[in-house]
């Protein structure tokens, strides 16, 4: 990484050429923290994956690197096991939860801001639009803890609105917590993610939009074009790289979830774990309400999850690549 | 393909003929008009009840429940918030509100410090290690440890459990932000501005402090935002790395998710019984300390919004 790789890799000839000057050094010494951050907190954990295929046992008293490799043995795939062996329900489930609520997300994540900006762009009064706009960004600003209160000031069984509301209507209130209340929450969930990027992916889509060549909507007018049309033969068109873009980040990340909005709004109550059960809750249930986390599964759930979503990332990348090789991301 | 950074963020200017001759019918725009206000009351309900519930009495809770039109109003919850005090006989709010503020700061403070001096290495063409760079920029961006190394290495090598460090290192520098400085740096700033820094003998740092920095500006504000309110919000590396018995680490929003846990710890607390109130006013406390850490968000952003709106197109431009 340093300026010695270079002229190992590059071998003398090269070296004489490409000289490493005083500026390449102070560049280098410029850029040293964020390199230094970048080896500790992304590449080091990188390597700590190596757990994944070790029985990792502390030893006590001695550093992390001690136990790593003179404490624990190599056991070759048996920590993925925890895929197959006494559990295999819930881990059915935690994938069926990752991947379906992603294609829903990254389907109406795509289909609803689009679709809204388009409108937003033809309203008339710009002042509507833009105290709108802003509005609508703010859940974008809020954390999963603060959301997650503010679903529950509407579903708390005692005093939430909803059941407030239901009674006062003469009914009986549901305990949304509960396991009564677990066919809601798939819809519940959906509705939070939504709510809470609604704003800020509209936004993205909106400055493409104004991005347009305005003479492009003014030659179609004149040719008698209708404003739908206009959208479709104009505005989606080019709106088609970015909504690509978002597509491949979308797909990259399908087997990670939004932690929070599973973990936080949903109160991590116990009785409603299957629904938001994902790959991310289930590394975090087991690492922290678990009394004997067995760090080897850990690490090959997550271990996992890395590999699959690089591999979806590439390939999404690849298929675009094919079709339009300008859209691609890398 | 380049979206232009500086687009602002209103709707398309109506002020052309042509375009008020291309707008959609009156009947349309009503329609169009009320369901984006119905959006945005949306969006913004749910503060408004939180805030309204802060200031209802615990009676009124227990009478109507959490109602936007409540039986009584009060100001219990945030005197009863006022004077909590720890077991050190320090005000438990305030001092997570200010822990807070300073995790924020210096947090920002070092990962601008971190984002802007590599995006700036990035953008120099002449840089020999310019490959290499880029490449281990790009891995990070596919690819990463997973929660459990992350969580091990930080705690275990780096030793980094219940410091105030666990809050800040892991959130200050992203793939995503360097590559937005690097193609701000490559777009605006021009060569010849560095060559001529060179020719006068000026470092590379200094080329950077004095001559980049300044006519940067737009671009420092916008990864300063994200970052502000990446740590304004953060609760997470707090649940990973603080342990709850550690009170006086914790930052205002980590006090949230420990609340329910806490609201027993602070009753028992000696030290709370001096608000005027004997009993403690669990449900709408929690909503007022809700409110404290939203109220700066809800009044700053719509200044700021500009900037985000402004990062996520240059964001969105690959490089």
């Amino acid at each position: 990484m340093s300026k010695k790789e270079i002229v190992l890799s590059n071998g003398k000839k090269i070296q004489k050429k490409s000289k490493f000057t005083l500026d390449d050094l102070q560049l280098f010494f410029l850029s040293l923290p964020t390199l230094v951050w970048y080896l500790l907190f992304c590449y080091l954990p990188m390597f700590g994956l190596i757990i994944a295929f070790k029985k990792y046992k502390v030893a006590p008293g001695k550093g992390f690197l001690y136990s790593l490799f003179n404490n624990s043995e190599w056991c070759g795939l048996d920590n993925f096991n925890f895929l197959f062996a006494n559990n295999k329900a819930t881990t059915i489930n935690m994938f069926r939860n990752t991947i379906g609520y992603n294609i829903v997300f990254i389907i109406l994540g795509v289909v609803l801001p689009v679709t809204l900006a388009i409108m937003i762009s033809h309203l008339r009064s710009q002042k509507i639009a833009k105290v709108t706009q802003t509005a609508m960004f703010l859940p974008h600003f809020l954390s999963w803890v603060v959301v997650g209160y503010f679903v529950f000031a509407f579903l708390s069984t005692d005093n939430g609105l909803v059941n407030r509301l239901i009674m006062s209507m003469g009914g009986t209130g549901i305990k949304w917590y509960q396991k009564d209340a677990i066919n809601y929450w798939p819809f519940f969930l959906v509705f939070l993610h939504i709510w809470k990027t609604i704003g800020y992916s509209m936004v993205v889509y909106l400055s493409s939009i104004k991005g347009i060549d305005e003479s492009l909507y003014e030659a179609a007018m004149i040719d008698g074009a209708s404003k739908w049309q206009q959208t479709k033969y104009i505005t989606l068109p080019m709106l088609k790289t970015i909504m690509i873009i978002m597509f491949i980040m979308a797909v990259g990340k399908i087997f990670n979830s939004d932690f929070g909005l599973f973990y936080r709004t949903t109160r991590n109550s116990s009785s409603l774990t299957s629904v938001y059960l994902t790959l991310d809750v289930y590394v975090y249930n087991s690492m922290f309400n678990n009394p004997r986390p067995v760090y080897g599964y850990i690490s090959a759930a997550g271990f996992l999850q890395s590999v699959l979503g690089c591999l979806t990332m590439i390939a999404a990348n690849a298929i675009v690549r094919r079709i339009d090789n300008e859209s691609a991301l890398f | 393909m380049s979206v232009s950074a500086n687009k602002s963020s209103s709707p398309r200017e109506t002020g052309s003929g042509m375009e008020r001759f291309n707008a959609i019918r009156p009947g349309t725009n009503v329609a169009y008009s009320t369901l984006f206000i119905l959006l945005a009351v949306l969006c913004v309900i749910p503060v408004v009840f939180v805030i309204i519930i802060s200031f209802s009495s615990e009676a009124s809770i227990g009478k109507v429940g959490y109602s936007f039109i409540p039986a009584e109003w009060s100001t219990d919850a945030y005197e009863y918030v006022w004077h909590l005090r720890n077991t050190r006989g320090m005000p438990t709010i305030i001092l997570a509100f200010l822990t807070s503020v300073g995790l924020t700061l210096v947090g920002t403070l070092m990962g601008l410090t971190l984002i802007a001096t590599m995006g700036y290495v990035l953008s120099r063409r002449s840089f020999k290690l310019r490959g290499i760079y880029t490449t281990l920029i790009f891995i990070p961006m596919i690819f990463n440890g997973g929660l459990l190394s992350t969580y091990v290495v930080n705690t275990q090598l780096l030793g980094l459990k219940n410091t105030y460090w666990a809050l800040i290192f892991p959130l200050a520098c992203s793939s995503f932000y360097v590559i937005i400085m690097r193609t701000f740096f490559q777009t605006t700033v021009p060569d010849e501005i560095i060559e001529s820094g060179k020719m006068d003998g000026a470092s590379q740092l200094r080329i950077f402090v004095q001559l980049v920095l300044p006519i940067s500006l737009p671009a420092i504000a916008t990864i300063a935002l994200f970052l502000t309110f990446a740590y304004w919000n953060d609760w997470y590396q707090a649940s990973l790395y603080i342990e709850s018995k550690m009170h006086d680490l914790f930052p205002l929003q980590y006090v949230l998710v420990n609340i329910e846990k806490n609201i027993q710890y602070l009753a028992n607390n000696d030290f709370a019984m001096s608000a005027n109130t004997t009993v403690l006013p669990s449900e709408t406390m929690r909503m007022a300390i809700v409110v404290i850490a939203v109220v700066p968000i809800m009044f700053s952003y719509p200044f700021f919004q500009k900037y985000f709106i402004s990062g996520l197109t240059i964001g969105a431009v690959k490089g």
